[in-house]
C-alpha cells in the first residue's frame, strides 16, 4: 500500500503538556479512516497539524510522498487537503448559496485567481450554479437564499461539509461531523458520509462508535497523544489494549 | 428615505454645479474649500477600503497621504511640473511604502496592526522632516500647480472638477471592485480570515493588494493635496492626519460605499461653519462625533439610506 498521506513523528507541545506525542499515521488513497480516542486525546490537534493551522514541533508530513510540512494552510488546500470544523465556521451574514459559492472561487486549481477587479463574480454563472449543486448534494437546495446564521444548527454542519466539498479536497478531514445533531440528522449525516466513501479519502473524528464501525475502513485509536493501534474495526474492537484504554471508559 | 429619491444623480449634480453655483452667489472662495472636500472625501475612502472592506484597522494612513504629496513637491522642484508622470508616481511610491509596511504588519493582528501601522507612519515623518531636501519642519512649497494639459489646474474650478471626476472613478471603481471575486474573497476576509484561509485562499495576500489599492489611492489624494495648498506640509505625514482620516471614515459610515465623502463633509463642513462662531470648534466636533457613534452607529451614510456595500 502506497499512503497518499503520511504522517512521520508528528509532535506538538503546549507549555508542558505533548499534545501529539510522536504520531505516525498512513491513509490509503479512497479509505475511511476513523480517529478515535478519548476526550483529550489530541485528535483535535492532529487534525490542526495535518491541515497546516498548526505546525509540528518535529516531524513531516507527506502528500503522495511530496514534503508538505512547510505549506501553509491554503497551499495545502490547493494541494488537496481541506477541513471542516468542530463549531460550524460558516459566514452568518452570507446566504448559504454565497458561502458556498466562496470555496468554490477559493479552488484556485481550476477555478482561477481571486486578484480579479472588474467583473462582477455574479456574472460568472457557472460558479453560482456548481454551488447550488453542492448544496442540492447535502440536501440544503430549498436554503440556498437564506442567511447562514437563520439556518437550523443540523443545517450549518451540511452547510460547513457543502464548502469543505466544494474545494475538491483529495482529503477531506472531519472534525465530529455528527457533534450536536439530532439523532435523525446524524443519520442524515452518516449517509453522506457513506455516499462519499470511495471517491475521496476521509480522516473523521468520531465520538459515536457506532457511526465509527459503520463507516470505517480502518481506525487508529489515539490516546494521549500517540497512536495505540491502527486497523480494520472488527481487529481494534478485539485489541484488549484498547479496550482496556478506551472503548472500557466508554462503557463505565 | 424613500427609494424614489434619486439620491445619487441629485449629489453628483448638484456637486458639479458647485462651482457655478457658488460663483454666482459672490462665494467663489469656498470653491477651494469644496475642493479639500473632495480631496479628503477620497483620502477618507481609501482609507475606508481598507478599514471597512479589508477589515484592518490602519492607523497610518497618513503616511501614504502625505507621501502623494512629497512626490509631487519634489518632482516639481526637480524641473516635473506633469501631473500625467507626477501623479502616477505619487501613487506608485504609495503604493510601494504600503506593500514594504504590509509585508511586515499584516504578520500581527488587532491591536499590534493599529500600534505597528502607526510606528511606520511615524518612522516616514521623522525621516521627512529631517530630510533638508524636503523643507524640513517648514514642508515644501510648490512654485505652481501641476500641469495637466489640456485642462488649467491654475483655475481653481478646474482643480475642483478634477478632484470631483477622480473621486468619481474611485467611488464607481470600488463598486466594481466590492462586486468583483476580489471584493467577494476581501468580504469572506473580513468576516473570517481562518474560515477563508481554510477553504484556500491566500489571505495575507489578499489583505496585502488591498492594503496597497488603499494605499496607491491616499497618494493620488495627496498629490491633489499639494496642488490645493500649494505645497507638501509635514502636517499631511502626522499621525493626527491618519486619525482625522480615521475619524472622517467613522463618522461617515465605516464600509459604506458614501461613507469617506459624507464623513469628510460633515467634519470638514462642521469645523468650517463652527469657526465662524467659536475658537472651541474641536469640543463640538468631539460632541458631535460621539452623538453619531452613540446613536447612528452605521455613520452618516448608514442614516442617509439603508443602501450598504453597494
Amino acid at each position: 500500500m502506497t499512503a497518499l498521506l503520511e504522517a512521520i513523528g508528528l509532535k506538538k507541545h503546549f507549555g508542558g503538556v505533548w499534545a501529539t506525542n510522536g504520531v505516525d499515521l498512513a491513509l490509503a488513497e479512497h479509505e475511511l479512516h476513523a480517529l478515535i480516542g478519548p476526550n483529550g486525546a489530541g485528535k483535535t490537534t492532529l487534525i490542526h497539524l495535518v491541515s497546516g493551522s498548526l505546525r509540528p514541533d518535529a516531524g513531516r508530513l507527506r502528500l503522495a510522498g511530496r514534503d508538505i510540512t512547510a505549506r501553509s494552510m491554503h497551499e495545502r488546500v490547493a494541494m488537496g487537503i481541506t477541513r471542516s470544523f468542530q463549531i460550524s465556521q460558516v459566514f452568518s451574514e452570507l446566504t448559504a448559496l454565497e458561502n458556498v459559492r466562496l470555496a468554490v472561487q477559493g479552488r484556485r486549481s481550476d477555478a482561477g485567481s481571486s486578484f480579479r477587479f472588474w467583473r462582477p463574480a455574479s456574472a460568472e454563472v457557472w460558479m453560482i450554479e456548481e454551488a447550488e449543486e453542492w448544496l442540492g448534494q447535502v440536501g440544503l437546495a430549498e436554503q440556498a437564499g437564506c442567511l447562514a446564521r437563520e439556518l437550523a444548527y443540523g443545517e450549518r454542519r451540511a452547510l460547513e461539509l457543502a464548502m469543505a466539498l466544494a474545494t475538491r479536497p483529495r482529503i477531506l478531514l472531519l472534525d465530529e461531523p455528527m457533534a450536536g445533531l439530532g439523532p435523525e440528522e446524524a443519520e442524515r449525516m452518516t449517509h453522506l458520509l457513506a455516499a462519499l466513501k470511495g471517491k475521496l479519502t476521509m480522516l473523521l473524528i468520531e465520538h459515536d462508535m457506532e457511526v465509527v464501525f459503520k463507516l470505517a475502513d480502518r481506525l487508529s485509536v489515539l490516546v494521549e497523544g500517540r497512536i495505540l493501534t491502527t486497523g480494520t474495526p472488527e481487529t481494534v474492537r478485539a485489541d484488549p489494549a484498547v479496550r482496556r484504554a478506551y472503548l472500557g471508559e466508554e462503557r463505565a | 428615505m424613500s427609494r424614489k429619491i434619486p439620491f445619487e444623480p441629485l449629489l453628483w449634480g448638484a456637486a458639479l454645479a458647485m462651482p457655478w453655483l457658488l460663483d454666482s452667489l459672490g462665494e467663489a472662495y469656498y470653491i477651494g474649500f469644496a475642493t479639500r472636500v473632495l480631496i479628503f472625501a477620497l483620502a477618507a475612502t481609501s482609507l475606508n477600503f481598507v478599514v471597512g472592506y479589508g477589515g484592518l484597522v490602519a492607523f497610518g494612513h497618513a503616511a501614504f497621504f502625505g507621501l502623494g504629496a512629497y512626490v509631487v513637491a519634489l518632482a516639481m522642484q526637480a524641473g516635473l511640473s506633469s501631473a500625467w508622470l507626477a501623479w502616477p508616481l505619487a501613487m506608485a511610491l504609495a503604493a510601494l511604502t504600503a506593500f514594504a509596511i504590509g509585508l511586515v504588519s499584516l504578520r500581527t493582528r488587532g491591536v499590534y496592526f493599529i500600534m505597528i501601522t502607526l510606528a511606520f507612519a511615524q518612522m516616514i515623518y521623522y525621516t521627512v522632516v529631517s530630510f533638508k531636501l524636503a523643507g524640513g519642519e517648514d514642508g515644501l512649497p510648490l512654485a505652481q500647480r501641476s500641469t495637466l494639459a489640456p485642462f488649467d489646474l491654475a483655475e481653481d474650478a478646474t482643480l475642483y472638477w478634477v478632484a470631483l471626476g477622480l473621486l468619481a472613478a474611485s467611488l464607481y471603481g470600488l463598486k466594481r471592485l466590492a462586486a468583483s471575486r476580489f471584493g467577494h474573497a476581501l468580504a469572506g476576509v473580513r468576516q473570517n480570515p481562518l474560515r477563508m484561509e481554510a477553504l484556500g485562499y491566500p489571505v495575507r495576500a489578499l489583505q496585502l493588494a488591498c492594503f496597497v489599492i488603499g494605499a496607491a489611492v491616499a497618494g493620488l489624494a495627496g498629490a491633489l493635496l499639494a496642488n490645493q495648498n500649494g505645497m507638501a506640509s509635514p502636517a499631511m505625514l502626522y499621525w493626527t492626519q491618519s486619525g482625522l482620516l480615521l475619524v472622517m471614515v467613522i463618522l461617515g459610515g465605516v464600509g459604506h460605499r458614501y461613507g469617506g465623502l459624507f464623513g469628510a463633509a460633515a467634519l470638514l463642513g462642521l469645523e468650517e461653519a463652527l469657526a465662524l462662531f467659536t475658537e472651541h470648534s474641536h469640543l463640538y466636533v468631539g460632541l458631535a462625533l460621539l452623538a453619531v457613534i452613540s446613536f447612528a452607529p452605521a455613520g452618516l451614510a448608514g442614516l442617509a439610506g439603508k443602501r450598504r456595500r453597494g
